[in-house]
């Protein structure tokens, strides 16, 4: 039996089950991910589609679905934010680009643990499932939002769909951690032990930096959340009480005692604000890829960038208490945790600066990759500079669970992140399928997309300052809400065309798989091992080469060169043809 | 287009931290085995490396059931009926001569755990000499170690059940109390990491009978017997915890 | 391309500056003593991160389409970076952020590290699903007794909040749907919640605080202006979330006491 430190097997592997159903082929698993992320994320968008109708038309009966009661509101925007964060921002990035491109970027034949690599997908499929089977229970999905505070998450009577439905949430969490688990210990066991010769942890793209640091973010994190879950089923289905004091439902007595709501508070975000990094480091790190690259210019700073990534990591672990500042901890706490949460702003600012530096004085080329990548940094700006807003606490007073938040984190993770997955889809697309996508399509995407999703998102800043609370399945019943509808009326407007413009996308994804033009080893004449090998990689990766590195991972224009790029494993000093 | 002579030296401006001729020495390469597959020596590095990255989720999940017990056992509650903040914390009344026994049986079983590990590690090492024909070690199955790790890692298992059986009989149940909630909480979740390490075990002793690879079989004893330890200090952790700060 | 990106930039930097600067949907007029200070705070920031979003924005726009492919034909500068530059920017960039904080933070500590002044109005809020109710302790000072096993949402009130009448101190108290204030009286608030988490949100005051059951959570308002004001529960509670509202009516000092006396009286 291979054991779990065998790398690889020698011969590929026969048949379908084996090549595509249980393959234990890096490349294909990051594919699995990738489609799986896909399908998700088209249903989220979907969930956000039914919600943004309902916000604008409260009474409308819509085909298959129905009217939308004020439960099933929530219903729609706790299983959105959860798919999205959960089976989209941490899946895609991280574990669809990480699992097909940090071996090969490395110049490994696979990841360390093949075995363990296919069990944390199909664990990861059998999550998604979970979740989306509490559509279809009595009760429905949950309605206490991504988050779930307890006691409404933990009470099975505070409201429709807190039964069986979050149940079936929380064991789809719990399966999710279990699989993101093994991913990290894969991720992290690879990018330590299976480099290639030469391949020195400072030579490595910083895509690679940023599927090491964020796998580490996720090792250390998802246990807690596992924590935090078996305890909210334990409140909810025998008797305990660890979150929930004394409460009374509805004139019912509950029999609950002593237990604090804050406590799932500090669990769930110790975990979820390191998650809000692994969401959006791979986009950073794919961001610094492209921008170099279609700058034709070394990345500026690749230490600094290294050591951002580091900062940013580390300083994600003692942030948590920004999401708490309102919730009725200790005022001097929140006083400590505003001050580091302003200092994370530092390293993400130094990231910022670098790019532009990378940009200028280089020699910008505009294909659909880069227009994503520079997308990715203008939305990364926009919503990164909402933080420091929420980051200081007296701010927060008027800011807290208002839409200002909706549009910060939106803007941050449901565009920067996206358009990091997008870009990273429109550069490694060649690589994977030996075909490019259309130019034309990609740019009408690109465009549309990032003026709709500012069109979206950025209007939420000023619906937030005027006091839109989140959450809300209406604004008629508060009346200083009534004049807001407007607004939210043009952002449901710009939600049906960004929406539309995704399907540009998918067509141009799977049409190009087929019938696109074939690609060239290196179309876009790249630096990194990946641009090394064949189209689309064989097995091994390196077909029975292995690959020796001599240089860092971003000469571009090196002077003196005969070309403007010299590729990693280029022989020493400079070459000639 | 001009073109450089590869004879003529160019100064090579900090091209990521070295770009001299000759490869250097960092990076790892896949151990000489030629056909890609790494020697064992490599393998087994790279699963105890596995093993010390799986471990730091494991122990923050105890930290964080650690530290919600620690902040729990001081927290208050507002009561109506005074309308003050009230603590109520009720300490368990643990059954510690039975606890005791079943701290005994795992340090035996760490212990034995650790005897098995060594002994592998020989068999391994002695593996080559054996082939020789005509070579004998003299008794090569050995003391069955692996075999008495199970059996004692069963027992506090079972030990830990009984234990639960006696805290029942004391009136404290899952949802008595906080503190006993956290009692089963903790124990339950150290007696499901330690009943898997007891399957590994149960597989590495049962494969050992039929004469696989020894390397393949001295990396599974290895990694579990380490994982074996640390569920060992884990309990330790626990109980004291459990004990002391009750 | 890259002109088409720099006008995209610059025109969405531009349009979202204005309804920023035109403050066309804005924070609502500020109606307590806080706000002043709150507001000057937000101004500030926002007048920073402003002048950081257009630069980035504009600088980004700029460089895209100044070093497009073929707009020059000098050599791209091959450059790993500038060290001196990086830790001029990192400085000055923790000096903005960590200094920004450290600004505001006298406003949070006046808000909440110090209790309620002597002399302040005591008032208990209570957040259930989906109500806000109001207790005024009466004129012994203190809140009677309350028991779970006596709550009747349905009967609303003294009944919703389970109030133990055999309590005299309960005998007082009166318990209202709406908040009256006296104005410019700083308010002692003890916010509880019966069910879930809860948060009693009202925007002209600038007040904000979550409701937790399980605690009593004191804080401190002075209203300084005579008005109406919304209450928007901000944590999600459940279905009725959305209609979970209220009002607070500042009053005079006089039309507070008139307005209490005759509560009290009902009880009788």
């Amino acid at each position: 039996m291979a054991t779990s430190a065998s790398v690889h097997a020698h011969a590929a592997p026969q048949g379908f089950i084996r090549k595509y159903i249980f393959s234990l082929d890096h490349k294909v698993i990051g594919l699995q991910y990738y489609f799986l992320a896909l399908i998700a994320v088209f249903v989220g968008m979907f969930l956000s589609l039914l919600m943004r109708i309902h916000l604008i038309w409260p009474t409308a009966v819509l085909p298959l679905v129905g009217e939308i009661k004020p439960e099933t509101y929530l219903s729609l925007l706790t299983m959105h934010g959860t798919i999205m964060v959960f089976f989209v921002l941490t899946t895609a990035p991280q574990s669809g680009f990480g699992n097909y491109f940090l071996p090969i970027q490395i110049g490994a034949p696979d990841m360390a643990f093949p075995v363990l690599n296919m069990l944390s997908f199909w664990t990861t499929f059998v999550a998604f499932v979970v979740l989306v089977s509490a559509f279809f229970v009595s009760g429905g999905a949950p309605l206490h939002g991504w988050t779930g505070y307890a006691p409404l998450s933990a009470l099975t009577n505070s409201g429709p769909g807190e039964q069986l439905g979050a149940d079936l949430w929380i064991a789809s969490i719990a399966i999710f951690c279990i699989a993101s688990l093994m991913g990290a210990l894969n991720f992290i066991t690879t990018t330590l032990d299976l480099r290639a010769k030469g391949m020195t942890m400072m030579r490595m793209p910083l895509t690679c930096w940023a599927w090491f640091i964020t796998a580490i973010l996720g090792l250390l994190a998802f246990g807690v959340l596992l924590s935090a879950g078996i305890l909210l089923l334990l409140d909810r289905n025998l008797g305990t009480s660890f979150y929930v004091p004394l409460v009374v439902v509805n004139g019912q007595v509950m029999a609950h005692r002593g237990g604090s709501p804050l406590l799932w508070q500090h669990l769930f975000w110790f975990f979820g604000h390191p998650e809000v990094y692994i969401a959006i480091l791979p986009g950073m790190g794919v961001a610094s890829q492209i921008l170099s690259t279609f700058s034709r210019k070394p990345i500026f700073g690749y230490k600094a960038m290294v050591y951002a990534i580091m900062a940013i990591g580390i300083l994600g672990f003692v942030v948590w208490g920004h999401h708490m500042f309102m919730s009725g901890m200790s005022p001097y706490s929140a006083f400590a945790f505003s001050i580091m949460t302003m200092m994370i702003g530092v390293p993400s600012a130094i990231k910022t600066f670098n790019w532009l530096g990378t940009i200028h004085n280089g020699r910008v080329r505009f294909q659909t990759p880069m227009l994503f990548g520079i997308g990715f940094v203008s939305l990364f700006v926009s919503g990164g500079l909402s933080g420091p807003f929420l980051a200081q606490p007296v701010l927060d007073i008027p800011l807290h669970d208002t839409y200002f938040v909706v549009g910060h984190f939106h803007l941050i993770m449901g565009v920067a992140a996206i358009f990091g997955i997008f870009a990273g889809t429109y550069y490694w697309f060649p690589k994977m399928f030996g075909r490019m996508m259309s130019e034309s399509l990609g740019r009408v995407h690109c465009l549309i997309t990032l003026i709709g999703t500012y069109a979206i998102f950025m209007p939420m800043h000023y619906l937030g300052m005027a006091g839109q609370t989140r959450r809300y399945s209406q604004f008629t019943e508060v009346q200083y809400m009534t004049h807001l509808i407007p607004l939210q009326t043009f952002m449901t407007y710009a939600a049906f065309i960004t929406i539309a413009a995704q399907f540009i996308f998918l067509f141009n994804l799977f049409w190009s798989m087929f019938k696109g033009p074939k690609a060239s080893d290196n179309p876009w004449e790249a630096t990194t091992l990946e641009w090394t090998t064949a189209t689309p990689p064989p097995h091994d990766n390196f077909g029975g080469r292995t690959p020796v590195v001599y240089h860092g991972p971003y000469e571009y224009s090196v002077p003196g060169a005969a070309k403007d790029y010299v590729m990693q494993t280029d022989p020493a000093g400079v070459t000639t043809h | 287009m001009t073109s450089l002579s590869p004879t003529v030296p160019v100064s090579v401006p900090e091209t990521g931290q070295g770009g001299g001729s000759a490869p250097p020495r960092f990076g790892g390469d896949d151990g000489g085995g030629g056909d890609g597959y790494p020697d064992y020596g490599r393998r087994l590095r790279r699963a105890r490396l596995g093993l010390a990255v799986a471990l730091a989720p494991i122990l923050m999940f105890f930290v964080s059931l650690v530290s919600a017990y620690i902040v729990r056992q001081g927290l208050p509650t507002f009561d109506d009926k005074t309308n003050t903040y009230v603590r109520e914390w009720i300490p368990v009344e643990l059954p510690l001569a039975l606890l005791l026994v079943n701290t005994g049986l795992l340090a035996a079983s760490s212990l034995s755990a650790e005897l098995a590990r060594r002994q592998i590690t020989r068999q391994a090492a002695l593996a080559p000499v054996r082939s020789i024909p005509g070579v004998s070690l003299g008794n090569e199955a050995g003391f069955p170690w692996l075999w008495v790790t199970v059996l004692l890692g069963g027992g506090f298992l079972v030990g830990q059940w009984l234990a639960w059986q006696q805290m029942a009989d004391r009136g404290f149940y899952l949802a008595t109390s906080a503190s006993s909630s956290f009692m089963y909480l903790l124990t339950a979740a150290h007696g499901v990491h330690l009943a898997g390490g007891v399957v590994v075990l149960l597989y590495a002793a049962v494969v050992s009978l039929f004469h696989t690879p020894i390397e393949a079989r001295r990396i599974v004893v290895d990694v579990t017997a380490w994982y074996w330890h640390f569920m060992f200090l884990l309990w330790i952790g626990i109980f004291g915890l459990l004990w002391l700060m009750r | 391309m890259g002109l088409a990106l720099l006008v995209i930039i610059w025109l969405i930097t531009f349009v979202s500056t204005y309804f920023f600067v035109a403050q066309t949907w804005w924070l609502p007029h500020g109606a307590s003593a806080a706000a002043p200070w709150i507001d000057h705070q937000f101004a500030l920031t926002y007048v920073l991160m402003g002048i950081v979003f257009v630069a980035a924005q504009g600088g980004l726009g700029w460089l895209v389409w100044r070093h497009r492919d073929g707009a020059s034909s000098k050599p791209v500068e091959y450059s790993h970076g500038n060290t001196t530059l990086e830790l001029l920017w990192t400085t000055l960039t923790a000096i903005l952020f960590v200094g920004l904080n450290l600004m505001g933070s006298h406003v949070w500590a006046n808000e909440r590290f110090e209790p309620a002044a002597a002399g302040s109005v005591p008032i208990e809020v209570t957040g259930m699903q989906f109500a806000w109710y109001f207790r005024y302790p009466g004129p012994d000072g203190k809140y009677g007794r309350t028991d779970p096993k006596l709550m009747d949402p349905s009967a609303g009130n003294e009944a919703a909040l389970g109030l133990d009448t055999s309590d005299p101190a309960a005998k007082d108290d009166v318990v209202t749907g709406t908040l009256y204030l006296p104005v410019q009286r700083e308010v002692d608030l003890t916010l509880r919640a019966v069910d879930v988490i809860h948060s009693f949100f009202v925007p002209a005051l600038r007040f904000k605080q979550d409701t937790v059951p399980g605690l009593a959570i004191h804080m401190h308002f002075t209203p300084t202006e005579i008005g109406d004001y919304e209450i928007a529960c901000a944590e999600l509670c459940g279905l009725g979330h959305y209609k979970m509202h209220g009002m607070v009516h500042v009053v005079s000092q006089d039309d507070f006491d008139k307005w209490l006396a005759a509560r009290e009286a009902e009880k009788q």
